[in-house]
């Protein structure tokens, strides 16, 4: 217990002539990735992730994107069979090919959108946290103006005026989800502006901008992943709505949405069409939500053990 | 006596009133004289809300003053520019009350203990940064082991051992000490006190050291502040100020401490009525007044100065005119 | 000690917190006896198992993770370890109250305090008080603890620190307890404060011949309030005695000498304070000797190894090797 002793020798001499140590900074991504393995729930996510990118990405191995689109009448509500084996929708299309393909539409527009709104937001709600005064009076008066509008009817505006493809949707889309980081964030970086450890750094000379990249968005992160991995799969359900009022991509392309849409139709006669893509949504938003829980914890020092 | 020197850090009616509602303001620091000379320890000591954390905070520039002057050296600091502000950071340190919120939680001890080195760049690499900071626990008395251990693995006295190292890493003269032990159980309590009053012997360090414990201010302290609503009522020397309190408040104050001694059980407390009064907008005359037990006439209209009773001995009250 | 009536004995208590990852022995082995109208001290520091013994007093215990593993505590002739819920209701507030440590945090935000007196009397209310006679009995509450009845329509927001401890001291007396236990009543509260509340307490305790046990890490306030004093460490009571006992005899456990020598004194001047090496044990792994032996100045072989016995001398107890040993030789 020497740490509680009287220092034998002087602090001037310890400093001088201390021994050295050699301290590395753990790679945080290391670590991170070191705690994430520990989390069982986390790797479960990751494997069915990696297995959805998979999918994307081999989408053209597994089927052909021809036999997803072209319509072959006597194919219609064709069952499961070598040739289809999820079976065919009710305009003779291969649901496997669709489902294969529409996974790209559907993922792309729905990740995208979700860091573009998490990007956009959190900038706007950190800048109003942070400076608070008339910034924050400013952004937050503006904020409330947009939320005002319901997001379903904003989002008809947008397509309606700038028309129905992929980049116009992933704008759409952040449009309408990006307001709920802001105010999360905000409220993350009020708390945080008051902690002493903030006020520690201004003490040490830091500055503002060091202080929100060093202090505030480590703090932060937490928050924003969950936030973030549960709008990933409220976005794909969002698009699906927009299918289903047909502002989403126009058919024949697949995608996941639609796919539910039209399955409606038939769904006493053929039920499975309706399960296959609800499947694939709820996979999705299930692997990314254990991942983000899990990259949270990971990311937080008390947590660990 | 110490006229002719110049003192490390002196404030002259040094003011922040912060802003509250449309048209009142709060004040926090009311007009602060106080001179430290280098190498001794001035405590501040008074109830919650009475500014002395402000006033640490403000002589920091941590809060901007309202008014008034903060000389270094002789050298206002209130009108430097936020590059020599920055420079002037590494001369004022401080070490704050609470171990638990002052660190941040996502960083590593060491890295706590160098960021404001990295920070200020006072060392050319990383490696000899991080090798002084290893070397400034061992100043503190922090075993290495907890190099990379987080704040919340460590309790309350360590992690008050890595705030002061990081205070200590700029190689500060002046440091302001807000409550550093008053989170802290007696025992570790003890231990930090014997820290900072062997860390100001080896590094000829000056302290303002603001605390609510009498006790505590008593022991560290050469000279003694008692502030009461963003003013100073008394300051003295430690020992005169225990044996000759002069101020009513001052009185008070040092009757109600709880002694550990059974003999003073019976001992009569000058219980004094009331509590603090709101500082928004305070009313003129003698901000102690609705409390005091010799209050009269002009103690309502008027407020005191402070005034040199005996030499180093400071009263702002009118029964000292008397 | 034995001819006075005891209201409250612990015997051999212990009181684990049990969760999946870990065991905390929170309070081990106390045994502890209050006499009708005394005050009694527990003194220690975080973590030595005060709060846990007040709660267990009262069968406040978190629910899934608390659990007392030995030991009885008898209540005025009832056993509080195996009363069922519902008796337990009626002790509690009743029979026992408690004074938190936090009156921002212990007073309802959108109640008024009067209301939150009167909540206590309504539910305790065997003698069938009417509206009028809760209300009066609300006066005068607020009256004893130096409010006046006319601000009981205040919500607790508009009072300061002070007075809200007042009003969390009202509730506790408004059903004339005959136990009292305040944890760390005046920690929160500002000197002068402090001193108002604490000869509140000690004027109105005389008044009401109210028992009390007074939780506290300050020594100050055992010496100046308390009849009797227990020191806490580590789960165990180290030392036991009258406050003369513990104050003015030189025999003394060495954790209590060392906290004593950790005050910075008010009357001499020390240049350096002597302060105890080291820390409070880890509570879930715990030496298995003598708690204090890794700490202490005068530990011996045997302390390391064997739990110390209690050496009694009169009305005074300690827990220690140093003092076993030389009766024996």
């Amino acid at each position: 217990m020497t740490e509680n002793n009287a220092p034998a020798r002087s602090a001037i001499d310890l400093l001088n002539d201390g021994e050295d140590i050699n301290f590395k900074r753990p790679s945080q991504v290391k670590e991170i990735l070191r705690r994430l393995k520990k989390n069982k729930g986390a790797m479960i996510g990751l494997f069915l992730l990696i297995f959805i990118i998979l999918v994307v990405i081999l989408a053209d191995v597994i089927a052909t994107y021809e036999v997803g689109v072209v319509q072959i009448p006597d194919n219609r509500l064709a069952h499961m069979s070598a040739e289809h084996p999820l079976g065919c929708d009710s305009y003779g299309r291969d649901v496997l090919s669709r489902l294969v393909h529409g996974a790209r539409n559907s993922l792309l527009v729905a990740v995208a959108a979700s860091i573009s709104s998490c990007l956009f937001g959190c900038t706007l709600g950190a800048i109003a946290g942070y400076f608070g005064g008339k910034v924050d009076m400013l952004i937050m008066r503006a904020l409330d103006i947009f939320m005002s509008i319901p997001d379903l009817l904003f989002t008809m505006v947008v397509v309606a005026a700038l028309g129905s493809s992929i980049p116009v949707l992933i704008i759409a889309m952040t449009l309408a989800y990006f307001t709920n980081y802001v105010r999360l964030v905000r409220s993350g970086v009020l708390n945080l502006v008051d902690q002493e450890y903030v006020e520690a750094a201004r003490a040490g000379g830091s500055s503002s901008a060091r202080i929100i990249i060093s202090h505030i968005i480590p703090n932060t992160l937490g928050i924003i992943l969950v936030n973030v991995t549960l709008n990933v799969s409220s976005l794909v359900i969002y698009q699906s709505t927009l299918s289903f009022i047909g502002l989403s991509l126009p058919a024949p392309a697949p995608e996941w949405g639609s796919m539910l849409a039209s399955a409606r139709v038939d769904m006493l006669r053929a039920p499975l069409l309706v399960l296959f893509p609800a499947l694939a949504i709820i996979l999705t938003a299930f692997s990314v939500n254990l991942l983000g829980d899990g990259l949270r914890d990971a990311m937080d020092p008390r947590l660990r053990n | 006596m110490t006229e002719q020197r110049t003192p490390l850090l002196e404030t002259v009616d040094l003011k922040k009133y912060f802003k509250v509602g449309d048209k009142s303001f709060l004040h926090a620091v009311d007009g602060i004289n106080m001179k430290v000379y280098a190498g001794e320890t001035v405590g501040v000591v008074g109830e919650s809300g009475c500014g002395k954390s402000t006033l640490g905070r403000t002589i920091l520039r941590l809060i901007e003053p309202t008014s008034g002057q903060i000389l270094y050296n002789g050298d206002d600091i209130t009108k430097y520019n936020p590059r020599q502000m920055k420079k002037m950071r590494q001369e004022l340190q401080i070490i704050f009350q609470d171990p638990y919120a002052s660190l941040d939680p996502r960083k590593s001890v060491v890295e706590i203990i160098a960021e404001y080195m990295i920070i200020n760049k006072t060392l050319p690499t990383k490696r000899e940064i991080y090798n002084r900071a290893a070397r400034l626990m061992d100043v503190v008395g922090l075993a290495r082991r907890y190099a990379t251990a987080y704040p919340h693995e460590l309790d309350g006295g360590r992690r008050q051992r890595i705030g002061i190292a990081r205070a200590l890493s700029v190689n500060p003269k002046f440091i302001v000490c807000d409550e550093p032990v008053s989170a802290l159980d007696v025992s570790i309590q003890a231990q930090i006190l014997n820290l900072l009053m062997d860390l100001q012997d080896d590094m000829n360090l000056t302290y303002m050291f603001v605390t609510h414990d009498l006790s505590v201010v008593k022991h560290i302290s050469d000279n003694i502040m008692v502030m009461y609503l963003g003013q100073c009522l008394e300051f003295a020397s430690s020992d005169e100020l225990f044996e000759k309190p002069i101020h009513p408040y001052t009185q008070a104050l040092l009757s109600a401490i709880p002694e550990p001694d059974i003999a003073m059980r019976n001992k009569e407390i000058k219980v004094i009525k009331g509590e603090v009064v709101s500082p928004i907008d305070p009313k003129p005359g003698c901000r102690f007044a609705a409390r005091c037990e010799h209050c009269h006439e002009r103690c309502l209209q008027e407020a005191p100065v402070l005034k040199e009773i005996e030499p180093g001995h400071m009263v702002a009250c009118h029964l000292c005119d008397k | 000690m034995n001819n006075t009536e005891k209201m409250l004995d612990i015997k051999n208590l212990s009181v684990i917190y049990k969760t999946d990852l870990e065991t905390v022995y929170a309070v081990n082995d106390v045994s502890l006896s209050l006499e009708k109208g005394a005050t009694l001290g527990l003194v220690g520091e975080t973590g030595a198992g005060k709060t846990t013994l007040a709660l267990t007093l009262m069968r406040l215990l978190p629910e899934r993770t608390g659990k007392v593993t030995n030991g009885s505590i008898t209540f005025e002739g009832d056993s509080i370890v195996d009363l069922p819920e519902a008796r337990m209701r009626k002790i509690r507030g009743d029979k026992i109250a408690m004074i938190f440590q936090d009156p921002m945090t212990s007073l309802n935000p959108v109640l008024t305090v009067g209301d939150q007196i009167a909540e206590a009397l309504i539910v305790h209310n065997e003698k069938g008080l009417t509206k009028e006679q809760i209300d009066a009995r609300v006066d005068e509450t607020l009256t004893l603890v130096g409010i006046p009845p006319a601000r009981k329509n205040d919500y607790p927001h508009q009072f300061s620190g002070g007075m809200r401890q007042r009003v969390v001291i009202a509730i506790a007396l408004s059903c004339e307890p005959d136990l009292l236990i305040a944890d760390e009543p005046t920690t929160a509260l500002d000197v002068t404060i402090q001193a108002q509340v604490l000869m509140m307490i000690r004027d109105l305790r005389d008044r009401l011949g109210t028992s009390m046990i007074m939780i506290t890490h300050d020594l100050g306030i055992v010496a100046q309030t308390c009849d009797n004093v227990a020191v806490m460490y580590a789960g165990e009571i180290i030392e036991v005695g009258t406050a003369e006992d513990i104050f003015t005899k030189s025999v003394h456990h060495p954790y209590t000498d060392g906290l004593f020598a950790s005050l910075p004194n008010l009357k001499s001047k020390t240049a350096r304070l002597q302060p105890i090496a080291g820390l409070m044990p880890d509570p879930t792994n715990l030496p298995k000797g003598c708690k204090f032996a890794p700490r202490c100045t005068k530990c011996m072989d045997i302390c390391k190894e064997v739990p110390p016995e209690v050496f009694t001398d009169g009305t005074h107890s300690i827990r220690c090797h140093l003092y076993c040993q030389g009766k024996e030789d």
